[in-house]
């Protein structure tokens, strides 16, 4: 698959945005720690779409605004950038796909246009507070013990990070984590109001879930899944929080019959 | 010269092996350890080796707090500094100091200071500081805008001591809709600002803008010559020259009757192997955000155990440089003297004991120091032309050019 990589101005931040495949367009949020480059995940979705993938402001090479301050502000850069990319491509059939973190951002996106998308996929979303369990807090963990954490299958990540991450790596997951802690440290990774608001969201929405996410718990899918008026929830066997790298393609198939 | 009396206050009646067992002594190391029965029993002890530090001849006694450890019973240094300003009459009192990002509202802060410096008839001198990592998250407060409430919480708190109220602060952090708190120092134009620090370039860059002396803590001699180049090259930038009533220096120093006994109780400052701030993970210490970005690469390899503890010089080795000073008075007064000569400071502290050194010897290390250490220290000082800010008239800083003093005094 070939990819392209660019900066792009939106609201005053410059964006790296990642694109490759061709129709209508799919934009994939990423997960609070990054993403590594050329997943298999990615490649599949651009057989069938044409896939944006930005990098969030202050994440993975992206800008840093220092007024950026909380995650509805990244939901806002977002819909700048798709209003950017309906005006040159004219598609405005949207897949909005979340990650994690991503899937928090997504769905905050949903509750400020709730009709704006087609379709709404989030993964392991953070955003809602738990009821039991809580969000795992990367703020006492160490970068990599926070990564493999992710992970159902610990061979995954030795796979995909290699089992001794390289420095460079371990840097970027710090500069990420200190753009998580400046938009979402207190409360940690969720927005009261977000329960509430998405009740007015009228987009299809899958919600998955990995059976082994120690990252954020699965009440959280259900309250997702009772809180979104078209959501449905799956669960992915064998797979953590990070479903896209552990069963990219039980992931992917799921997108594609959604 | 200044000098100062300075513990940690370490809780050490708590059980050593349930914190090798955890493999931590610090933020997480559970407070079921900690015994209210012999912290009540240290907190007396400790005050008073305070008044016994008055009776001897210390000219103030430096404060300061930490949260959630067992190697610092301190968690609140303005209420320490409320019972001296009542039982103590002459030394300063010296906060190094409140940690002014953990406020959420620094007028309340300047309140408090406010009315320690007024019960302690104008002997409070008002250290801020970053506080530690491990601070921001014992109290929930964000280490990626550490620096940014410092210097905001700073503006305000100096605001508030010097411009008559009310008036309204609208800032990045603070929103205030009437700051007008009725209590107002007692010294003009505002109480001593004294900034502690390890190894942020960005503090003692920030220290020297401001004017405020910088109190450099138990670094090692060369390290500490590279902080007062870097003071002084701000300082000329802004128009003033740096030098000995800008300078301080802590550091660690056990008095005893024989080089032996000294020895051995200055090993107590290793006692959580060495770390100051207890046994902790290394993103405890330093949160994303905290640290400086030109350590980044360094801190993420510490982080994973790919580079050596930059604190992790052995005792002997802390002896050798200067770091750790220990034994009779006459062992240790050429080792003061060179320090001084080497460093130049003007205000000096000594950290006296550590860790399980007990009651007494503590109270022998106070006594000896008062009777042979600080009289010749003194006599050093005024030989090398050490000048504490209070000696040499300094100015409170950049902003009041004027130097602090009691109003009402004559």
């Amino acid at each position: 698959m070939n990819w392209t990589s660019e900066t792009v101005p939106v609201a005053g931040v410059n964006l790296q945005l990642s694109r490759a495949g061709s129709g209508a367009p799919l934009v994939v949020l990423q997960h609070d720690v990054g993403t590594p480059a050329g997943l298999p995940f990615y490649d599949t979705l651009a057989s069938h779409a044409t896939v944006l993938r930005p990098a969030h402001p202050g994440y993975d090479g992206s800008e840093r605004p220092a007024w950026l301050r909380n995650v509805r502000d990244i939901a806002a850069v977002y819909h700048a950038l798709l209003a950017q990319h309906a005006a040159t491509r004219g598609r405005t059939d949207v897949t909005l796909v979340g990650l994690g973190f991503g899937g928090w951002v997504a769905a905050e996106m949903a509750t400020q246009a709730p009709a704006a998308f087609r379709r709404l996929v989030l993964v392991g979303p953070m955003g809602i507070k738990p009821e039991r369990g809580e969000i795992a807090d990367q703020a006492l963990v160490s970068y990599i013990d926070y990564v493999r954490l992710g992970f159902a299958d610990q061979k995954a990540f030795d796979r995909i990070y290699g089992a001794d991450p390289t420095t460079p790596t371990l840097e970027q997951w710090d500069l990420n984590r200190e753009m998580t802690f400046r938009v979402a440290w207190k409360p940690y990774m969720y927005n009261a109001s977000l329960p509430h608001l998405l009740g007015g969201v009228s987009t299809p929405t899958l919600i998955v879930w990995g059976r082994g996410d120690r990252v954020v718990p699965l009440e959280c899918g259900e309250r997702y899944a009772k809180a979104l008026p078209q959501a449905r929830l799956s669960i992915v066997e064998n797979a953590g929080h990070f479903v896209e790298m552990e069963q990219p393609a039980e992931l992917a198939r799921l997108i594609g019959d959604f | 010269m200044h000098l100062m009396y300075f513990t940690e206050q370490p809780m050490s009646a708590y059980n050593e092996q349930a914190g090798r067992d955890f493999g931590a002594t610090a933020l997480m190391f559970s407070n079921k350890h900690f015994d209210p029965v012999a912290g009540s029993r240290l907190y007396n002890e400790y005050l008073e080796h305070y008044r016994l530090a008055e009776n001897v001849g210390f000219d103030g006694i430096m404060l300061n707090e930490h949260h959630n450890a067992p190697f610092c019973m301190q968690a609140k240094c303005n209420v320490f500094a409320s019972i001296l300003a009542a039982t103590t009459k002459r030394v300063k009192i010296v906060l190094l100091g409140n940690p002014l990002p953990l406020a959420d509202n620094p007028v309340r802060l300047a309140e408090e200071l406010a009315m320690i410096d007024m019960v302690s008839c104008g002997r409070l001198v008002s250290g801020f500081v970053r506080g530690g990592g491990q601070e921001q998250l014992a109290t929930g407060v964000n280490p990626a805008y550490n620096r940014e409430r410092f210097e905001e919480a700073h503006d305000l708190i100096v605001k508030t001591w010097t411009q008559p109220g009310p008036f309204r602060w609208e800032g990045t952090h603070y929103q205030h809709r009437v700051v007008n708190p009725w209590a107002v120092p007692l010294q003009k134009p505002h109480p001593r600002v004294w900034i502690p620090g390890v190894l942020s370039k960005e503090t003692i860059i920030w220290a020297a803008q401001q004017r405020y002396p910088y109190i450099a803590l138990s670094t090692e001699i060369e390290a500490t010559k590279k902080i007062w180049e870097q003071y002084d090259k701000v300082a000329n930038e802004c128009g003033y020259a740096g030098g000995p009533e800008y300078r301080g220096y802590l550091q660690r120093c056990h008095i005893a009757e024989t080089d032996e006994k000294a020895l051995a109780n200055a090993r107590q400052f290793m006692w959580m192997q060495g770390e100051f701030t207890g046994l902790a993970h290394p993103v405890w210490s330093s949160p994303s955000g905290y640290f400086s970005p030109s350590y980044r690469q360094a801190f993420v390899e510490y982080a994973v155990g790919r580079r050596s503890n930059p604190r992790g010089a052995s005792f002997e080795e802390q002896v050798h440089n200067g770091q750790i000073l220990a034994g009779t008075p006459k062992t240790v007064i050429p080792r003061i003297r060179k320090l001084l000569e080497e460093t130049r400071p003007s205000i000096m502290g000594f950290w006296s004991a550590d860790g399980f050194v007990s009651h007494a010897d503590t109270r022998s290390c106070i006594r000896l120091m008062g009777e042979e250490v600080l009289p010749a220290v003194r006599e050093i000082g005024k030989e090398l032309g050490l000048w504490s800010p209070f000696e040499a008239n300094a100015p409170t800083g950049r902003k009041f050019p004027e130097p602090a003093v009691p109003a009402g005094a004559v």
